[in-house]
């Protein structure tokens, strides 16, 4: 029993060490491939980002108006349904922007990325390139990584308005709120440091979904269940370290 | 095999041994490829032909011994080296690996534009050449899932070549071809190598099309060269082996069976319950 967990350990380590590895070869390729090959990334961009922008809309919409629902009849028992815009764009700037946006991400964007490298491997496209002197790493990995890593905080901006759209349609136009009462308490206890969390939340998560997809990818087994599950383990993944991070960005922001 | 003057050595295989996991692939290799030759590798499946490809470009790194390249040590080479040797490899790849993402040009052009700063007119000379030289010139808008996995293989074919190299490597090149196709082609693997005096190596089981096409050809068994001479030459031998793999026997030193227990235990013995 102790070898078992001695050689899991030694397996997580040496995995860990890996991936870490490799976030480094991204990085020390990343400046290079967005100053001369930009078009490569803005593909990428257009790929994880723009592709992604109905379902984020949607998903916004839908958040913001049970932010206006729950906040409406909630606040109502103190009288204080006037707050309910405040009440909704602090929810959804420092939380459930960033947060939901990250996990639709990984839905939607991460998954594509890791069965697409994942399938490249398993086509011998990746070493085809390899063969053409070309590194697969700087070609591949990085444009996606980096489209991924802009895609997010945009992504993530994009949630909170429709967000509040959302919240507003509901508790405004039809829950009766004072439009007026709504926008000036928002103004008010919205501070420049919850928009900053908000934002480096996003771009925390965008590294990390982003830095999940293309490892989960480039490591599948080359097989199509090795895909199938380098797609699932990125969803999954993607999910804990995004909620983990979550906590301990809160806890140092407080 | 005939001694030559060192220089006409391309590639030298001393003593390689390479083991998959648990199993063995090759043992003690040697292997010496001349310049400007067309060179087949054959053997039974199974036998490492690709695994062979692989070590000689380094995509694997070998167990034990040593692979030269133009009189370089390939292990000892840096990654910057590395590339700027395999830019000297054309290689077709067994089922072709075009990015799926690119147009059948765009493909082609693919290492004209990571390598070169050639304009996009030049670009487009060089790479409409290639593509009527394998016959596709009217399928560069094409995506590569529209094509046939033949038309697949001749693109992969026109890519190997569009950057001129000195070696062009085939991973079995006559699979899934039809008649007409695999005879343009093998004209044209002929035609390449004596009119720009590249050096070929083919890995196929086609001893037909091997024994028109090779100049050389070792024929590899059990971890090691086997035998090794012209198609002709391997055609007289009296080796046992040779005469099973030439003349496609099912009975003689190599087993059709892969390795397995006894099939009337496994099938009414102890096992079977």
């Amino acid at each position: 029993m102790f070898r078992d967990f001695y050689n899991t350990l030694k397996e997580f380590v040496r995995t860990f060490g890996a991936f870490q590895l490799f976030f480094l070869r991204l990085l020390q390729h990343s400046p290079s491939i967005f100053v001369k090959r930009f078009r490569l990334v803005v593909k990428q961009v257009y790929n994880a980002g723009a592709l992604s922008l109905v379902i984020i809309m949607v998903c916004g919409f839908f958040i913001g108006g049970v932010l206006g629902l729950q906040g409406y009849s909630n606040l109502a028992r103190f009288n204080a349904e006037d707050s309910v815009g405040a009440f909704a764009a602090l929810a959804l700037v420092k939380e459930l922007g960033p947060v939901i946006t990250a996990l639709l991400f990984a839905g939607r964007a991460g998954t594509a990325l890791a069965s697409e490298i994942g399938l490249m491997k398993a086509t011998d496209q990746l070493s085809a390139m390899e063969m053409m002197a070309v590194n697969p790493i700087r070609r591949v990995l990085v444009p996606r990584f980096l489209g991924g890593v802009i895609s997010m905080p945009l992504l993530a901006a994009v949630f909170s308005t429709i967000g509040l759209l959302g919240a507003h349609v509901v508790s405004v136009n039809l829950l009766g709120v004072d439009a007026g009462a709504f926008w000036i308490q928002m103004q008010q206890s919205l501070d420049i440091s919850d928009i900053n969390e908000g934002i480096i939340k996003s771009v925390v998560f965008g590294i990390v979904a982003s830095l999940l997809a293309v490892w989960e990818g480039y490591n599948a087994v080359p097989t199509a269940e090795g895909v199938g599950r380098a797609t699932t383990r990125t969803v999954v993944n993607t999910a804990i370290a995004v909620l983990i991070f979550d906590f301990m960005i809160t806890a140092f922001m407080l | 095999m005939t001694m030559d003057a060192p220089s006409d050595h391309l590639i030298e295989i001393r003593g390689l041994a390479y083991a998959h996991g648990a199993r063995p692939i090759f043992k003690d290799l040697n292997l010496t490829i001349q310049r400007g030759k067309i060179t087949a590798i054959m053997g039974p499946s199974g036998t490492g032909k690709t695994t062979l490809l692989r070590l000689i470009t380094r995509q694997l790194i070998p167990d034990r011994g040593v692979i030269f390249v133009d009189g370089v040590d390939i292990s000892t080479l840096n990654q910057t080296n590395l590339y700027k040797m395999r830019r000297r490899f054309g290689v077709l790849f067994q089922n072709g690996a075009l990015l799926t993402d690119l147009s059948v040009f765009e493909n082609v052009a693919f290492p004209l534009r990571e390598h070169t700063r050639l304009t996009n007119r030049l670009i487009r000379h060089v790479v409409l050449t290639k593509l009527h030289a394998v016959g596709l010139r009217g399928a560069a808008d094409m995506m590569p899932v529209q094509l046939s996995g033949g038309m697949e293989r001749r693109v992969a074919l026109a890519r190997a070549m569009v950057m001129d190299p000195d070696i062009l490597i085939y991973d079995e090149p006559f699979v899934g071809l039809d008649p007409i196709s695999m005879g343009v082609i093998v004209r044209l693997v002929r035609r390449m190598n004596d009119a720009l005096g590249i050096s070929s190596i083919l890995v196929s089981h086609d001893l037909q099309e091997i024994s028109t096409v090779a100049d050389c050809s070792f024929l590899i068994s059990d971890g090691k060269v086997a035998a090794s001479g012209s198609p002709a030459e391997l055609n007289q031998t009296s080796s046992e082996l040779v005469k099973q793999f030439m003349h496609g026997m099912a009975d003689g030193p190599v087993a059709f069976h892969f390795e397995a227990p006894d099939y009337e235990e496994q099938l009414l013995g102890r096992d079977a319950e």
